[in-house]
């Protein structure tokens, strides 16, 4: 049955939202627009006037063979700290939701990482992995040269990306332990009735039917390792070694706030949101369909 | 219960600001924006004090933002919005940026302005050029300068038979070998960010452009040619000297910087400012012994003046007549002798004036430690008049030029690029940024 309330007077829903309105306006159309503005013109970093120049700043991203390094490298960043967190997360999840000895604690402690700040846990990690003095570093001790993300890019980008995906294990470990525990206990009982092993329930009963959860988490995890791994880069590696952690956002960043290149970060923040956006789409689009919500 | 102690609490907080405020009532208020941190920020905070101190007119809100780079960015947003402080320290890399902004009064037409006689040739001409326009006509303070130098570990040097410091790079090798040889892991420490003392100084003192146009200062058409120079040479030694062993990467992402290596004595040989020079006197461990020289040069190679580091302070647009009569005072104040001298004390940055820096030499400031050597930061920044290509860089966006060539350094050492090409890469990407820089301000004069 579908219920609805109407407002009498036309005024009120409007006075009702506007205060979200103004927000989004404020912190997200206008500065969206500016960027857009200036993605199509050269500002001078001080302010002092622009010249409008078309696609040419686009072209030049487009053109610019660093730049598609940077995209891949995104992509393959977010997939791989995707894929790391949220595997983690469900395997805690799962075994919590079992309710073996402990989970109580365990149910808290696994979600302290998310409550800490990405450049803190930057640093701690940057002390963990540093090639010299870090607790990876005695690694170095055995076999002098084997793990250097100050001079090697693959390991500096495994750093950082063992980084995002353990701060994102808690946030990812609520929602699924949530799923998990929404599912009828009936469902499992009946399961385990006929026969089913813990094995068999997760992969025929538990897993479909937290796949909304599953695909919520899958958007939100794409969504923050493309936009959120800036600060975590920053403090870690400023993307470095010779911009081997270089991902999209941080580009952006340093194009604009420190090559002082406005415009040049205006066209790829713009490139960024659309790519963000189709990701999404697709996402809703067709993985979606498959999804079957309870 | 919570709420009416708050309540207390804001009113007496209220009633103690408005029995204070008499006592400022009087003075003009004006911000000043800088981005040292650490031991030297706090000394920026001293020098407000004694300026606030020392009248009553005027009252400088000193706010630190803790690196240069968040002061430039900071300080342009601000400008944007219309919230910037009257004076703003700027580095080096900035300069350019803002000389074509337009947002800033020129330093001689504030002091005259205010009736400040200023004895503009009193500037050490290396460091005045570098915040002049090509006239001359000095836009800027020079506030915090300094130069690059070499600091050596002498109980080292002792330890391999060498006498007196290395002066040229070829004695450098010899002794960073010798070192290897008697069993010191690190002969030179090597951060490969130093981009301004590995390459800008090194280009400067062997006379070598970094880019036409003589260095920019002639147009904004300027096109680097650092892939062309002794530069080259010199990166390839550096590598010979990485793989063999001579020359150890220290930075932040190793976990130490270079800086903090040397003063451990675990590398014996590192580049760094001569406004490091007290830190290394106060953080040297103990028992060693070390001392600072002018940067090396090639032999055969005529020396040249070496490049002003550090930055300068701006006075920006948009404030009132009376904020602008407290900047003058502030810079005033500030060129004192006796200012100076404790400036330079406190920090290890170099005196900027002829006369403050004989009156610390007539003093005996520079004969004995900690602040002997400090002097040859001066003689390297004047040890000749300026050249077309030692006066300083004067490139768009030199920022992202520095990050390129970082890079490059990094590539070349790290992962065996080839040296020349790696520089033509970096070079065409310095390139494809001087003619971004120059279309977006199409138009404007260099003057």
């Amino acid at each position: 049955m579908e219920r609805r309330a109407y407002y009498r007077n036309r005024l009120l829903p409007w006075l009702l939202i506007a205060p979200q309105l103004i927000l989004i306006f404020v912190f997200f159309y206008w500065p969206a627009s500016q960027a857009l503005y200036w993605a199509f013109t050269l500002e001078q970093a001080w302010g002092g006037g622009n010249v409008w120049v078309g696609f040419d700043n686009f072209r030049q991203v487009f053109g610019d063979a660093r730049y598609w390094n940077t995209v891949m490298r995104s992509g393959l960043y977010a997939l791989a700290a995707t894929g790391i967190s949220m595997t983690l997360a469900l395997v805690l999840a799962l075994f919590v939701d079992r309710s073996l000895r402990g989970t109580k604690i365990f149910q808290d402690v696994y979600i302290w990482p998310y409550a800490i700040a990405a450049p803190a846990a930057g640093v701690a990690f940057r002390f963990i992995f540093s090639p010299e003095a870090g607790l990876v570093g005695t690694l170095n001790g055995m076999w002098p040269g084997i793990w250097n993300p100050a001079t090697n890019g693959a390991h500096a980008l495994l750093m950082v990306i063992v980084c995002h995906a353990w701060l994102g294990i808690g946030y990812n470990f609520i929602f699924f332990l949530a799923a998990l525990q929404m599912i009828p206990r009936s469902m499992f009982e009946a399961g385990a009735m006929d026969g089913a092993g813990p094995a068999r329930r997760m992969i025929d009963l538990q897993l479909p039917l937290i796949a909304p959860t599953t695909f919520f988490l899958l958007i939100m995890n794409i969504i923050s390792s493309f936009t959120d791994s800036f600060g975590l880069i920053d403090v870690m590696t400023e993307g470095g070694p010779v911009g081997s952690t270089e991902v999209m956002v941080y580009k952006i960043y340093f194009d604009g706030f420190r090559g002082l290149d406005y415009s040049g970060a205006a066209a790829q923040s713009i490139v960024l949101m659309l790519l963000v956006m189709a990701l999404t789409f697709v996402q809703f689009k067709w993985i979606e369909r498959r999804i079957h919500y309870a | 219960m919570t709420f009416t102690r708050l309540l207390a609490a804001a009113l007496a907080a209220s009633v103690s600001a408005l029995t204070a405020s008499p006592a400022f009532a009087a003075s003009t208020k004006f911000e000043f924006w800088y981005g040292l941190s650490g031991d030297l920020g706090e000394r920026v905070q001293e020098m407000c004090k004694r300026f606030n101190d020392s009248q009553n007119e005027y009252e400088i809100v000193c706010v630190g933002h803790d690196t240069y780079e968040a002061t430039l960015q900071n300080t342009i947003a601000a400008f944007r919005a219309n919230k910037q402080p009257a004076i703003a320290q700027i580095y080096d890399g900035g300069t350019l940026d803002l000389m074509l902004s337009g947002a800033y009064v020129p330093a001689r037409e504030l002091m005259e302005k205010n009736g400040h006689q200023i004895d503009w040739s009193n500037y050490f001409s290396g460091i005045a050029s570098y915040y002049s326009t090509s006239q001359g006509e000095l836009l800027s303070f020079p506030f915090n300068s300094s130069t690059a130098m070499i600091y050596y570990n002498t109980d080292a040097l002792k330890k391999v038979g060498f006498e007196g410091l290395p002066e040229t790079w070829e004695e450098v090798e010899q002794v960073a070998r010798a070192m290897k040889g008697a069993g010191y892991d690190c002969p030179i420490a090597f951060d490969p960010t130093g981009v301004w003392q590995w390459f800008e100084q090194f280009s400067a003192i062997h006379n070598q452009p970094i880019a036409t146009k003589g260095n920019g200062y002639e147009g904004l058409d300027a096109e680097v040619v650092f892939n062309k120079t002794k530069f080259v040479d010199q990166l390839t030694w550096l590598k010979k000297l990485h793989d063999e062993g001579l020359l150890v990467h220290k930075s932040k992402a190793t976990g130490e910087t270079s800086n903090a290596a040397f003063v451990n004595a675990k590398c014996q040989i590192v580049s760094s400012s001569i406004a490091d020079h007290g830190t290394f006197a106060k953080q040297a461990v103990e028992g060693m012994n070390w001392e600072v020289a002018m940067l090396p040069i090639w032999a055969g190679t005529e020396r040249k003046n070496s490049l002003v580091g550090g930055a300068s302070l701006w006075t920006l647009k948009g404030k009132s007549d009376e904020e602008y009569k407290g900047a003058a005072a502030f810079y005033n104040f500030i060129a004192q002798p006796d200012q100076v001298e404790w400036w330079s004390t406190v920090t290890g940055y170099i005196p900027v004036t002829n006369t403050g820096f004989q009156a610390m030499k007539a003093k005996g400031f520079y004969d004995k430690a900690p602040y002997k050597g400090r002097e040859l930061a001066i003689e390297s920044l004047t040890y000749t008049p300026p050249t077309e290509y030692t006066r300083g860089i004067r490139l768009g966006n030199f920022t992202a030029i520095r990050k390129e060539m970082g890079d490059t350094i990094q590539q070349v050492l790290f992962q065996n690029v080839p040296v020349q090409e790696a520089l033509d890469g970096a070079a065409e990407r310095s390139n494809a940024v001087l003619r971004r820089f120059e279309k977006t301000y199409q138009g404007a004069q260099l003057n």
